[in-house]
């Protein structure tokens, strides 16, 4: 078993180390294939900007996905979380050059419920930019 | 055109069962980098309390969105999806999708919206097993930019 956050030793302010994920062009293939959203925005360079963005972006629900994993990662048990609503404010743009986008999380307890839940407000930047305009994620801790 | 707030309300039929498989749960835990052996590995999942491996929390997308893509090619919705951007998501869970649940996806049209020139369409798709046990409600709001 894996060692678990029990409420107890959890405040408001509560703050989750703070994760880097990286986000490769492979990544988004990978993806694409395993979610079954192929739109050619998340893959192709020429389809991304002609319909204006920079270049090719990050799917919004593979940043989801990405910030959840460091709420999971806390809690200790990816089963753990029971209400997770975000914003997407701003594209991850993945560049072609071997290296990709990094996706920094980081999170702070909000609120904490009595029966054990605790809301954790998130920061998703890339580039130094808020992705996720909003990002909350409700884990029902042990 | 703008959307017809006389959709909001509108249900759609279950869709089929979808059967989640253990090797479908491991690939999308890849896709994402999840590293947990409850994904992967049936033993440490029984040994956390769950009956099988368990999905990631944003796995419920690779059956709604296909769920709520019903509702964009709904004649009376018909959004541009060349023009369609992600707005917004939300996932309630009631417990971890598992390999082995038989589920069945059904949407509802819970908004309609014109801002700035841009449609903002909110779907919900609840998710529940065949036999009907809840699992997870999924929300999605999508924005067609400039069909308003």
């Amino acid at each position: 078993m894996s060692p678990t956050v029990r409420a107890a030793d959890v405040a408001v302010g509560t703050e989750l180390p703070e994760q880097t994920y990286p986000v490769t062009r492979a990544d988004l293939v990978r993806y694409a294939g395993a979610s079954g959203d192929f739109n050619p925005i998340h893959w192709n360079e020429r389809v991304a900007t002609e319909v204006g963005l920079p270049g090719v972006i990050a799917h919004g629900m593979l940043t989801m996905a990405l910030a959840a994993r460091a709420v999971t990662a806390w809690a200790c048990d990816p089963g753990a979380l029971v209400e997770y609503h975000v914003r997407f404010g701003r594209p991850v743009v993945v560049p072609d050059d071997g290296t990709g986008a990094q996706v920094t999380v980081r999170g702070k307890v909000g609120a904490l419920g009595e029966d054990g839940r605790a809301r954790v407000d998130l920061t998703v930047t890339s580039g130094g930019e808020k992705v996720l305009s909003l990002a909350r994620a409700t884990v029902q801790l042990a | 055109m703008a959307l017809d707030p006389a959709l909001v309300g509108r249900g759609y039929p279950p869709s089929a069962v979808y059967e989640v498989g253990r090797q479908k749960i491991a690939e999308f835990a890849d896709a994402i980098g999840a590293p947990d052996a409850v994904h992967r590995d049936a033993d440490a999942a029984r040994a956390a309390g769950y009956p099988d491996v368990i999905a990631p929390p944003t796995f419920a997308i690779a059956l709604t969105l296909s769920a709520a893509g019903v509702v964009v090619e709904d004649p009376d919705v018909a959004l541009d999806y060349s023009r369609v951007v992600h707005g917004e998501q939300r996932f309630t869970h009631h417990r971890p999708i598992r390999a082995g649940d038989r589920l069945v996806a059904t949407p509802t049209i819970e908004a309609v919206r014109s801002v700035g020139g841009n449609d903002l369409l909110t779907t919900r798709v609840d998710v529940a097993t065949e036999d009907g046990e809840p699992v997870c409600s999924a929300t999605s709001m999508l924005v067609a930019r400039g069909t308003a």
